[in-house]
């Protein structure tokens, strides 16, 4: 297996259009975690010309970690499922959202907005969330903390494991990955 | 009659749900271990050691497998002749789940209203607790954290009963073909075949709390099992859903008496945090 591409966060349009649906990447540097309640409020924000992180070239987490036991960062933090913020998507990656990183199939809308403005869409290990959390070394509530689990957070991460789901330009591991090993029974 | 105080239900509760959260059953972990070994895509096989690795670390420091700690099932088996004292059970079973989330730092996951306020209720009650009585004077415990991703993508067809055998595998199948590669394969696949329209979803809920393997008692369903087994993996979705040999771990199915006009068949899906335990008193 090719050897993962280790990538720092936030990034433009250049570094996105280069990754490949099925590449291996390593993640460093400044992402924001949001799921459902908080793309709710966000789309709401944003219509009133409001938001409450930076958007352009930024990176989306779907998650909503656990607490944090007593002396660590953050809790387990494994990604949700993505298709949930489907509705939300296309707003955001038409105010220069960059990446998302998450589980599970997108909708065409979603994928059609990334071709067009050059964004990506990672996949984390659903379930993996004691192993992705030690590659978080910063962790602060940035929006809505009265959300518990879905509050905003800024994360400081390094060498955060993804996988490139959906690239840039149209190519979708989950469309593409499951024919290669289907047999008819 | 055998008094139990309503208080050592709520420590078997406690108990249950901090040990699940945070230690993958052997049998699951066997699974796995097992599948990366016959598992023939390469990434396949990395996120399944991921899998395995994070066990590892989540026991290792007492956290959560999953940061989706899930909503707290409990099936009660009350004896007959146990009189519980010192309170309220259902009380003492949200008093369980109470304790555990807070003490073993577990995501709240839980809203109060459904629709409209969608307020999370801090502390992961309510419970959903399913209350059986049987013979004898016994307090068995059944429970289980379930994530909602995997839930999401069940589901429940009231069929004929002209559609047979094959009406059911394509149903199962198709179920998972739909929402597969969103609910954390590899998965485990419970079935829920006849009873009611309720009934149906709380055999498939059940069928996903047997040991892995263990195959239906009866022949003619433990065959359907296995044949589902095969079908599911050959739909390629594969560790992650990013394509492979290994979708689903175990089928497991359940079936129960039904009305000569039907047929329901409920599919509950798993993802492989596949969290349950039994205490009996």
């Amino acid at each position: 297996m090719k050897e993962a591409k280790r990538i720092e966060a936030p990034f433009g349009e250049e570094l996105a259009r280069s990754l490949r649906s099925g590449e291996r990447v390593l993640l460093s540097g400044t992402i924001y975690t949001a799921r459902d309640a908080a793309h709710r409020r966000l789309v709401e924000a944003l219509e009133r010309g409001e938001s409450p992180i930076p958007l352009k070239d930024q990176v989306i987490y779907y998650a909503g970690p656990a607490p944090a036991s007593p002396g660590k960062v953050i809790g387990s933090i494994g990604p949700t499922t993505s298709g949930r913020m489907d509705p939300f998507t296309v707003t955001l990656l038409e105010k220069g959202l960059r990446a998302m990183i998450g589980k599970g199939t997108r909708s065409q809308a979603v994928l059609q907005a990334m071709s067009d403005r050059g964004a990506v869409y990672f996949g984390a290990t659903g379930g993996a969330a004691a192993l992705l959390a030690r590659c978080v070394r910063a962790c602060r509530i940035v929006a809505y903390d009265d959300l518990g689990p879905e509050a905003i957070r800024r994360l400081e991460v390094i060498d955060l494991p993804l996988v490139v789901a959906a690239d840039a330009w149209g190519g979708d591991l989950y469309r593409e990955g499951p024919p290669r090993f289907r047999r008819e029974i | 009659m055998r008094e139990v105080e309503v208080a050592r239900v709520e420590e078997a509760v406690r108990r249950l749900f901090l040990k699940m959260n945070c230690h993958m059953l052997p049998d699951v972990r066997t699974s796995l271990e097992k599948a990366r070994e016959e598992e023939v895509s390469e990434l396949g096989r990395s996120v399944l050691e991921d899998l395995l690795q994070n066990a590892r670390i989540a026991a290792d420091e007492e956290v959560p497998l999953c940061q989706d700690c899930g909503m707290a099932v409990v099936f009660l088996e009350v004896g007959q002749e146990v009189a519980f004292t010192g309170g309220s059970l259902r009380e003492a079973v949200d008093g369980g789940v109470r304790r555990a989330y807070a003490e073993g730092c577990l995501r709240k996951s839980v809203v109060c209203d459904p629709l409209f306020d969608r307020k999370n209720s801090g502390d992961n009650t309510p419970a959903i607790v399913h209350f059986d009585v049987v013979p004898g004077d016994k307090v068995r415990l059944l429970a289980t954290a379930k994530g909602m991703g995997s839930e999401n993508m069940s589901a429940l067809a009231m069929m004929r009963a002209a559609d047979g055998p094959e009406g059911v595998r394509d149903f199962v199948v198709e179920t998972v073909r739909r929402g597969g590669a969103n609910a954390c394969p590899p998965i485990i696949v419970g079935v829920g075949i006849g009873g009611n329209f309720e009934t149906a979803p709380l055999l498939a809920k059940k069928a996903l709390l047997r040991p892995l393997g263990v195959r239906n008692g009866d022949v003619r369903y433990a065959r359907l099992e296995g044949e589902l087994l095969e079908r599911i993996n050959g739909l390629g979705i594969g560790p992650a859903g990013y394509g492979g040999t290994t979708t689903v771990l175990a089928v497991q199915v359940e079936f129960a008496a039904t009305h000569i006009a039907g047929m329901p068949v409920a599919v509950n899906i798993c993802c492989h945090a596949c969290r349950h335990g039994e205490i009996v008193l």
